[in-house]
């Protein structure tokens, strides 16, 4: 049985590697169809770059916000026009918040996220040779590159970017006289979003056919990693809810270019009432939240599968609950499609719907629930290798935690009355899926670098470095920004200053943006380590974490079809860490891991989770 | 200065962490070479977990100590008080289920640290310990979602039992304006195509309507204590938000439709401000003007607490400074004001020249 399997795998593979053909520098770095590149391209655009300006962006809101409407020559050095004098201008605030948070939901956290792991893992982590579609795999990326840089040219136009917060409400986004943003910046982000969403789904839809056909032989999916199912399921949420949010780009074009009346009615405006008649805002939000709300979860899940998985292989444990884990990705992909409505629990639409969101959901809050304990759970008599990847791991549960547990408060349309769209919202999701997110980010590249970069390692050193200064600034930023939010300070204003009864808060802004800077300068220890060790850093040994998933038998030298023999074969699940045989001996003896290629020994039972 | 301040701390943390570094790569080169954490690592590492539990504790204290006086006063609407104690008890149970878990999380962490003789236990699954925790949160949870459907469905449901006052709050860009019913309690139609700002008619009322010829317009709020409103709200332009914080009101103003929200309120400013958290409040505050003023800067002037209403969604460049006060008197007092107030038919549809509304203190009718 085992011969004819591997000699159908032989055939196959041999099949991949008849048509070998000479790589040119734009063929490998540039217009590369191969997985492991596109990754790389995902993460060098993404992550290090837009991330960069995204991150860069709250600084400079964040000094404002601590010392409002005072010179600052970082402003003016950065900001040019939009700082006279060196003062912030309330237009270019309302702009870096927008762009800060565009930027940083979809280009950082969903293409960054999602594009570099997606990519590196998935056909590494089934037995793969590639994507199903290398073509369609790498014009997803180049079109994810094409929005990128519309994004960043909207940056520089003569009326500033969108400003119109990074949800784009019509009708400020949709008229240019009530805002200067509205004008040609809108236009360009709403170009560069279609072309986002556009090379979202076809990634998506690349990821989902990937692992649905190309598993490797014993591959079931109850023995596929959890990173790939998370990587699935936000796949298949992408390719429900994206192309709403098309619909709704598409629709407010037509509002600001044609003259349609979809979204705007009865509205007059410096001096002049507009022809806009029978459309409705409250219409918008329900279209742009339908994606903005599994948005949070496609930013999220990826991070929690890369958590399993690094959590599992440090603590040398099986992750705790494997099946209820998955049960969990698909609970929470589901119920994320019907829980929209709680962001627009007071947006005027009728209260009885407001009832049945709370109830979605305040129900999502179990899955979630039930992937904390789990992961404690795993940690629980686990032999924990703390190296930076685990901390990350340790932290996202940390934040998630704390960010998710505010989520109560936020998802009964009741409470949500009195805190909605203030600092307090700022703080919650913040922690839950922006930390959290980037900490899953930070786990997955520490972890996979040597994946990425044939063998060589990140300076753990440095990685325990940028973990510290960032756990503990992320907490002194955003702990402290529940109290404001509680307190009725409003998010999105340009300064707090016009309001006697928040005075007394700006001692606590000058902390938050404290903590913020020294987070922002530790993000730069990580580059260092990121760039340096690219190109110096040490190989360390082919599988550095010990760990069972198939990535680690790949070659360690980057070849096209990532394994130069046959594609191995899977006989177990990926959590078999310190698993004993009844005489309490490990079961391959003095390793405390059984990969996924090692077939059940005589005897051992394969468990049945 | 604080410029300079500013940069100066961030170049020497800069430089510190440069010079951790160097010191932690030198180390290094006496020791093995590896980048995988080494027993060494999971201890220091492991104590740091321990250490970061304590400052998420530490954290937490401290936010309350300083800055749980920061918080709203208690509320000054009828159902300000359910919502009020609907919060508590959330934050009970959230800061119960916070401790417990973040315990368990670090002292893990720092508990099973790494040691090269260490086995860890196999422990895949287990369907008691995972149904308990699945079911605690659905109990708690559907307790919560119980409770909070019922007030939500209390506050939600405006209707005009009672006798409610009606008021509708006008938004534009950037300012609020208020309008009563008038004598007969009702409001007069009104549409933006109505606007005229020749004859400062700016809510865009209709002056054929004859419901629309007491209504009273007016840039300060005044609300009867112990009487019920039912707000009505509209937008001439973009997306705003009436946000009356000490009220625990919120309901976004979209143009093309009229919101509603409706709340009792209890204090008028009077007690309020005779409230020793408020008293505190406003001291602490006028202490910090004071300080300005010394220093000469703007924004210094003594302030008395008032009841206020902000915008609460970005509705463009001057978003941050859209407000209107909120003046909750009583019954007698508020009739002596309303007296006091031009009806529309008083003002804009008899004189033309003269403002569309009551503009108090001087100020100017915006646009």
């Amino acid at each position: 049985m085992s011969v004819t399997a591997h000699a159908q795998i032989d055939a196959h593979g041999h099949d991949d590697h008849a048509h070998h053909h000479k790589e040119t520098f734009v063929t490998k770095y540039i217009f590369s169809q191969d997985h492991k590149m596109i990754a790389k391209q995902y993460l060098i655009t993404g992550v290090l770059v837009m991330g960069f300006i995204g991150i860069a962006m709250s600084l400079l809101f964040r000094m404002q916000l601590a010392w409002p409407g005072e010179a600052n020559v970082l402003f003016e050095a950065l900001l040019g026009k939009w700082a006279p004098d060196g003062v912030m201008d309330a237009d270019v605030y309302l702009a870096l918040v927008t762009m800060h948070g565009t930027i940083m939901v979809f280009f950082v956290l969903t293409a960054g996220l999602s594009g570099t792991f997606s990519n590196l893992l998935i056909p590494l982590q089934i037995g793969a040779r590639d994507m199903a579609s290398g073509f369609l795999n790498m014009l997803s990326f180049w079109m994810f590159f094409v929005s990128s840089v519309i994004m960043v040219i909207s940056l520089f136009v003569e009326a500033g970017p969108a400003a119109a917060g990074w949800t784009i409400y019509p009708p400020l986004s949709a008229l240019p006289m009530a805002q200067a943003g509205s004008g040609m910046g809108m236009t360009l982000w709403l170009v560069s979003m279609a072309i986002f969403i556009a090379s979202s789904l076809l990634g998506s839809l690349n990821y989902i056919v990937t692992v649905i056909n190309l598993r490797t032989k014993g591959m079931s999916m109850t023995r596929l990693p959890l990173t790939i199912w998370a990587f699935f399921v936000t796949a298949i949420i992408g390719v429900i809810s994206f192309p709403v949010l098309l619909s709704a780009a598409l629709l407010l074009i037509m509002d600001r270019s044609f003259g349609t009346s979809f979204f705007l009615s009865d509205i007059f405006i410096q001096g002049e009432v507009l022809h806009y008649q029978g459309g409705s805002p409250v219409l918008f939000e329900h279209l742009f939240w339908f994606l903005g709300h599994p948005e949070v979860y496609i930013v999220l899940l990826p991070a929690l599968g890369i958590t399993s998985e690094v959590m599992s292989t440090n603590a040398r444990k099986p992750i705790f609950g494997y099946r209820a884990m998955v049960a969990s990705i698909l609970a929470i992909a589901f119920l994320s499609t019907i829980v929209w409505g709680h962001h627009m629990f007071i947006s005027g639409m009728n209260p009885f719907l407001g009832s049945v969101f709370t109830f979605t959901t305040l129900l999502i809050a179990i899955p979630s629930a039930v992937k904390a304990f789990n992961y404690i759970t795993t940690l629980w008599k686990g032999n924990l290798q703390l190296n930076p990847a685990m901390l990350f791991s340790i932290g996202l549960v940390s934040t998630f935690i704390t960010g998710g547990l505010t989520g109560i408060i936020l998802g009964d349309s009741t409470l949500d009355i009195n805190v909605h769209d203030t600092y307090f919202v700022v703080a919650h999701f913040h922690l839950v899926m922006g930390i959290s997110a980037l900490y899953g980010l930070f786990a997955g590249v520490y972890h996979w670098f040597p994946k990425m970069f044939e063998g060589k390692m990140m300076n753990k050193n440095l990685g325990y470095i940028h973990f510290w200064i960032t756990a503990v600034c992320a907490y002194g930023v955003f702990f402290p920004m529940h109290f404001v939010g509680m307190a009725g300070v409003p998010r999105r204003y340009y300064q707090n200053t016009a309001f006697p009864m928040f005075d007394e808060l700006t001692d606590v802004q000058i902390l938050m943006t404290s903590f913020a800077l020294i987070a922002g300068a530790a993000q730069l220890v990580f580059v260092y380590n990121f760039v340096s060790s690219m190109f110096y850093g040490k190989k360390g040994p082919k599988n550095p974490w010990k760990s069972n998933t198939l990535e680690w038998t790949a070659e360690v030298k980057h070849i096209h079809g990532n394994w130069d023999g046959p594609i191995p074969e899977v006989h177990r699940w990926a959590y078999d860490y310190s698993k004993v045989d009844d005489n309490g001996e490990y079961i391959i003896p003095g390793q405390d891991y059984v990969p996924q290629t090692v077939p059940l020994q005589k005897d051992e039972e394969e468990l049945n989770h | 200065m604080t410029t300079i301040l500013i940069l100066s701390v961030l170049a020497l943390v800069a430089i510190a962490i440069w010079q951790m570094t160097k010191i932690f790569e030198l180390s290094q080169l006496k020791a093995e070479n590896s980048q995988i954490a080494n027993d060494t690592d999971n201890k220091n590492n492991g104590y740091l977990l321990f250490a970061f539990m304590v400052f998420t504790y530490l954290i937490t204290i401290f936010s309350f100590w300083k800055y749980s006086k920061f918080l709203l006063p208690e509320a000054s609407s009828e159902h300000g008080a359910e919502y009020d104690y609907l919060l508590f008890v959330s934050f009970a149970i959230i800061f119960v289920v916070q401790f417990i878990t973040q315990f368990l999380l670090h002292y893990f962490g720092y508990k099973y640290r790494g040691k090269k003789e260490n086995k860890a236990l196999f422990y895949a699954d287990n369907d008691r310990l995972e149904f308990i925790w699945t079911i605690i949160p659905v109990i708690v949870l559907a307790g919560l979602i119980l409770w909070g459907l019922y007030t939500w469905t209390t506050i939600m449901d405006v209707n005009d039992e009672d006798d409610p006052l009606i008021v509708e709050l006008y938004a534009q860009q950037f300012n609020w304006t208020a309008r009563y019913g008038g004598e007969d309690n009702v409001l007069g139609a009104a549409n933006v195509r109505m606007i005229d700002i020749n004859k400062a008619n700016v809510l865009g009322l209709d002056e054929s309507d004859s419901y629309a010829t007491d209504d009273v317009i007016v840039k300060e709020l005044h609300l009867p204590v112990g009487r019920k409103i039912n707000f009505k709200m509209r937008s001439q332009d973009v997306l705003h938000s009436a946000y009356m914080p000490h009220f625990r009101a919120q309901m976004n103003c979209v143009p093309g439709m009229t919101t509603e929200f409706s709340f009792t309120p209890i204090k008028t400013t009077d007690q309020i401000r005779q409230d020793p958290d408020v008293i505190d409040k406003v001291k602490r505050t006028n202490a910090i003007r004071a300080e300005r003023a010394a220093k000469g800067e703007d924004n210094s002037d003594p302030w008395e607490f008032d009841y206020i209403l902000l915008c609460n969604k970005i509705c463009g460049k001057s978003h941050y400074n859209m407000q209107m006060k909120i003046i909750v008197e009583t019954q007698e007092e508020y009739d002596t004001w309303m007296a006091e107030q031009k009806t529309f038919a008083e003002t804009v549809m008899a004189d033309e020249a003269k403002p569309a509304f009551n503009t108090p203190k001087g100020e100017t009718a915006g646009l």
